[in-house]
Parts: structure tokens; sequence; C-alpha cells
């Protein structure tokens, strides 16, 4: 089952903390994250991309929705 | 495709070379030594110019400062990135701007002008720079120890619109220059204040800086948290580029004068150096990213930023006022037990926001 988390409202660096401490805890498998601002959309893009984790970015209504598979 | 080309390593790359080389050239053409930008420094003058502290040599409306925050209003609108947002923890972030401007002015000195003071030579910055990344660290500390300000809100879009226009006012007080009774708006004659480029290169410069560093999300103090806490690199290669870019324009400018004694506003009280910008860097990180970010952010709608930089402009009125900001003879009568104080302060908001505080205080999330 996919597992996910909502970090919308979160200041930096919180949103990337939490992501990479969940990818860390699952080592594999599908995370969906929700995300409100750009900063954190591309922080937690380029974190997940650095630890070998492919990244989807699907965007609605101003809101990010990354698919973070292994 | 545009989105994803400013979010790439060249780009940061780019952006920290421009914010460099501006600086120096800031320098050259009118602004104080070591300071072509520093985001306290000009918040700082932006107080004293609408009489917030009397100090008579920090006294001037800094265009740049307006230039960050409408390029990134910019960018913003632009890159449909513009949203407004409010409500984490706000007086907490004052506060924490306050005390960031507490600490830079006794080292006299924001992590862009600490990096802006090395370029130019001044041996005395490498213990605010020490000091700053340890402030940093006791911020990660806090961070790993699960401090969180809370989540912010969507809000109208009007409350977004609050810190541009605001800028747009002091922008006109500094065109039209209107002098009441009281002597505001206030304008040094001599000393740092009455230094600065000409009005519209400083602005054009900042804008451009404010438009860069939103979209690839600049920030002097995540390059450091970051590459600690998650080891990512990306930002503090715009950190190491732009004070590469702004050593060797000064060495082409005839800028560089190495040294610790008689560097421009700067002292040599290095136990204070150091000690100021622990509690700048301590600061800043708990409040999510260095002074310029913190503009930029305010630009793109983020009114708990904007709380922070207010909090820094009154920070700057107290500093001078309750004689706590250093001077280049050395910390004020107050600056020892300032930073002390400040220190204890973000010490227990690291503490009580965080999982140590809820532990001890048997709070439940």
């Amino acid at each position: 089952m996919n597992q996910n988390i909502d970090v919308r409202g979160l200041s930096c660096p919180l949103p990337v903390v939490a992501v990479r401490n969940k990818l860390l805890e699952m080592e594999k498998g599908i995370l969906e994250v929700l995300i409100d601002t750009g900063t954190s959309k591309d922080n937690i893009t380029r974190m997940a991309v650095n630890e070998g984790w492919k990244v989807v970015v699907r965007e609605e209504n101003g809101e990010y929705l990354l698919t973070i598979s292994k | 495709m545009w989105k994803n080309f400013f979010n790439s390593r060249k780009n940061i790359i780019f952006t920290g070379i421009f914010i460099g080389i501006s600086a120096a050239y800031l320098q050259k053409l009118g602004n104080p030594p070591n300071m072509g930008i520093c985001v306290a420094c000009m918040l700082r003058d932006i107080a004293g110019a609408l009489g917030l502290h009397r100090a008579e040599v920090a006294q001037y409306i800094r265009p740049e400062i307006i230039g960050f925050i409408l390029g990134s209003l910019l960018a913003a609108l632009i890159f449909k990135e513009f949203k407004p947002r409010a409500g984490s923890a706000p007086l907490v972030r004052f506060v924490l701007g306050f005390l960031s401007m507490v600490g830079a002015l006794v080292f006299l000195g924001c992590p862009w002008r600490t990096l802006l003071r090395l370029a130019g030579g001044d041996g005395n910055a490498l213990f605010g720079l020490a000091g700053l990344i340890v402030g940093i660290w006791i911020g990660i500390f806090f961070i790993k120890s699960g401090y969180n300000l809370g989540r912010n809100q969507r809000t109208h879009q009007l409350v977004g619109w609050i810190m541009p226009v605001i800028m747009l006012g002091i922008f006109l007080l500094l065109i039209f220059q209107p002098h009441l009774s009281s002597g505001a708006v206030f304008f040094s004659s001599k000393g740092p204040g009455a230094q600065h480029a000409p009005i519209f290169i400083s602005l054009i410069i900042a804008i451009a800086i404010g438009f860069l560093a939103q979209r690839t999300r600049f920030c002097t103090v995540a390059a450091v948290r970051d590459a600690i806490l998650i080891k990512d690199t990306y930002l503090l290669t715009g950190v190491v580029s732009l004070l590469l870019a702004a050593l060797v324009s000064n060495l082409t400018l005839k800028q560089f004068h190495p040294g610790f004694q008689g560097q421009p506003i700067a002292h040599n009280s290095q136990l204070w150096n150091f000690g100021g910008m622990v509690l700048a860097g301590l600061a800043f990180t708990l409040a999510g990213g260095c002074p310029g970010r913190q503009l930029f952010l305010s630009g793109e709608g983020d009114a708990d930023a904007a709380i922070f930089v207010l909090g820094m402009v009154v920070g700057a009125g107290f500093a001078h006022n309750f004689a706590t900001a250093s001077s280049p003879k050395g910390p004020g009568l107050w600056g020892p037990a300032s930073v002390i104080t400040g220190l204890i302060v973000c010490f227990i908001i690291g503490f009580s926001m965080s999982d140590l505080g809820k532990k001890q205080m048997g709070d439940k999330k």
C-alpha cells in the first residue's frame, strides 16, 4: 500500500526533513507527498533523486503531489 | 521547462556570482565598504531613516531592500508562486527577527555581509562566520529534536500584497524625501548611511537579485544547514560562488585589503564577533532562513517571513537606542548582555517548541 505524507504549511526545512525521515524508514516502496510551495517541491525532489528515488511531480490548483518510488 | 531551468546547480552558481559581483560594484558605485549588500545593515538604515533609532550615521532608505522584495514578487507572479500564507507562530517569528538583528549588529553584518567582509579581506569576519556556523548547528539540533513553529494557512490575496506595498511606500519616501518637523525622514550626512550607490542602479540590481533568488531559493543559512542536515550542497555552491565572485571582483577593483585592524565598519573584539553571529545564526535557523531569504519569501506572499523582517527592523531600532549595537570601537555597552539574553531566549524557544519541551511538559501532540 502507498504511504502518504502531507507537508503543506510547514516552513523550511521541515518538509524535506519529514519526507527524508519517512524514506529512510521505508527503504523502498511508494510515498505520496502533498506540498504547497515550489521551494519544498524543489528541495524534496532534489533530495529524493540524490538518494536514488524516482520522483513524479503533478501540479494541481497551485499544490503539488509528488509520487516518490523505489 | 523554464521552471526547471532555474532549479539547477548552474543557476544557483550564476545567482551567487551575480550577487557577489553586484555587491562589489555597488560598493564601487558608492555603497559603504564591504557592505555592497547587507540585509541587516540595510534594514537598520531604513529603521534609522524612519526615526526608529537616532544613530546619525545609519539613516538611509536602502533601495536594495525594496528591490529584493519587488524582484521576488515579480518572479513569484510570473511563475505562479505568489501564494499569500500566514499564521505559523508569527509572534515567535517577530522575536526571532528582533534577536537575529541584535546579534547581527553586535558582529556588524548579516550572513551576506559576513561573506562580503571576508571577500574584502576582513579577517575579523572569520570569527563571525564561525559563529554563524555554530548558531546554525545549534538550530539543526533543535530541528532534529522535532522543532516546529506550526503550519501556516493560505490566506487572502491582500495579505501577500502588504509587504510589497510597504516597500512602494518607503520608496516614495526615498524619492520625495519629505522633511517633517520631527526631522523625519532622516538621511545621514556622514558615515555609512551617507554612502550609497545611485538609487535606480541599486534598485534595478536588487530587483534582478530578488528575481533570481526567488527562483533558485538562494539562502545563506539553508546552504550550511542543508549541507549538514540532509547532505545537500546545492545552496552551498551558490554561497561559495558568491564569496569567490566578490573576492575576484574586489581584487579587480582594488577593494581587497587583508588584515584584522582598521577594517571598515567592523571591530576586532573576536569573542563578540563570534557570539553575535551564534545568536543571529540560531535565530535565522529557527525561523527557517537567512534575512535575504526572509525578504524573498515576503515578496512571494509569506506573511510570517514579513513579520520576521519587521522584527528585524524593530530590533535595529532597539539595538541602537539601547546601546547593544557595536561600533568600530567595539561592542556597545549592553552588546554582550544582549547576546547572552538573546541566546537564552532562543534556547527557550527551541526547547519549548520541539519534542524536548513536549517530553518535559508532558504535552502530547
